[in-house]
């Protein structure tokens, strides 16, 4: 066990130095308790350290590892190297984003969908501190929880084959943030992300592939939380067809 | 300096990478079917609007149903469109989230009532019809 190794077949490129990226193989130990991210390390410490990669917490809490291992977009702190071994390892940055670098992608498009969801608690009305908290009950808690998980690592982006068709679409995880505030009982904004949430380039140009919920690793199921979106959004619409003088 | 980055292709056959997103696309397919059967019903209600006297035993609604070319785009539009129905039965509950408290409704529970509401109105309409 000491001395067996495995293969990691790395995405590397230098945009200073290489127009086209290529891929390096790396013989790294192997460890049964290693895990992909464990294995960028060690190339990083022994190896290469020229290798680009973002990482943080290494315990699945910061969502930063996100990277595609043999194809799929996983966590690389919680892909072990014995599910793979003895088989070469491919690793590649998140599909569906640019490269800066190796395996470092830009997201600014992710931030930037996020602010338009307005993805934060607008209470329905400001109170001073000393009115104490906003309450809320188990059962109001229940509503929103499943998406409150959403660490941000932007697996659903990479796995979502629209987003990669259409990058003008809102996303699995922004519209999940949404949809998560909407159903918050102290958040006031729904018609506020209405806008960004119910376009075109929102909510209806998800076709219900399901691939964001199956590589989730927070189990949020966006999928659900678009579907969801969807029929309170022709609740409201049919409301608002047949009552057009209630409350919007 | 902003430095270059870059930027992958969508791969055209995407759509092979994985068993899901076969099935995806096997869904979507079966759409062309449901849209071909619903033309197909309307074609079926033309048959019956029509002004001029239907001559006794002449029955334009069940000829059109069993003549050869209906009868086989019917054996290969069923198990497609069967196909779809269970498919979106099955995603039923990621649509319809209910809670009991704290308790989300079992999913179970959600796309068994589509079955059997399914299975009510099937047998409906074979009452009606038989």
């Amino acid at each position: 066990m000491a001395n067996q190794t495995i293969s990691l077949e790395v995405f590397r490129y230098l945009p200073d130095q290489e127009d086209q990226p290529r891929f390096q193989t790396y013989q790294v130990p192997y460890r049964e308790d290693w895990v992909v991210l464990d294995a960028l390390n060690y190339v990083k410490d022994y190896l290469d350290g020229t290798l680009s990669y973002r990482w943080s917490c290494r315990m699945g809490v910061c969502g930063s590892c996100g990277m595609m291992v043999n194809g799929d977009p996983k966590l690389t702190c919680a892909a072990f190297l014995k599910d793979y071994y003895p088989k070469t390892i491919r690793v590649e940055p998140l599909t569906n984003f640019p490269v800066i670098r190796d395996l470092v992608i830009n997201f600014d498009d992710f931030l930037h969908k996020l602010k338009e969801v307005k993805a934060w608690l607008i209470p329905k009305e400001e109170k001073p501190v000393s009115q104490g908290e906003y309450l809320q009950t188990p059962a109001e808690l229940a509503q929103y929880k499943q998406y409150s998980m959403c660490i941000n690592c932007m697996l659903c982006y990479a796995a979502c084959p629209v987003y990669g068709i259409e990058p003008k679409f809102l996303g699995p995880a922004a519209i999940a943030l949404g949809q998560r505030y909407n159903l918050d009982s102290r958040d006031g904004a729904k018609n506020e992300r209405a806008d960004f949430i119910s376009s075109s380039e929102g909510i209806w140009e998800c076709t219900f592939v399901g691939e964001c919920t199956r590589v989730c690793p927070k189990h949020v199921d966006p999928a659900g939380a678009i579907q969801q979106a969807k029929v309170i959004n022709t609740q409201d619409w049919w409301l608002s067809f047949l009552m057009p003088w209630g409350k919007k | 300096m902003k430095s270059k980055e870059y930027i992958r292709p969508m791969r055209a056959m995407w759509w092979l990478h994985n068993t899901q997103l076969k099935l995806f696309m096997l869904r979507e397919l079966t759409s062309v079917f449901v849209a071909g059967y619903a033309v197909f019903l309307i074609v079926l209600i033309a048959k019956f609007n029509t002004r001029t006297p239907v001559p006794l035993g002449v029955d334009p609604f069940g000829d059109t149903l069993r003549c050869p070319a209906a009868l086989v785009f019917q054996l290969i539009a069923l198990p497609f469109v069967i196909f779809h129905s269970v498919t979106w039965f099955n995603l039923t509950p990621k649509a319809i989230v209910l809670f009991r408290g704290e308790e989300r409704v079992s999913p179970l529970v959600i796309a068994g009532g589509h079955y059997a509401l399914w299975v009510l109105v099937s047998v409906l309409i074979l009452l009606v019809v038989l």
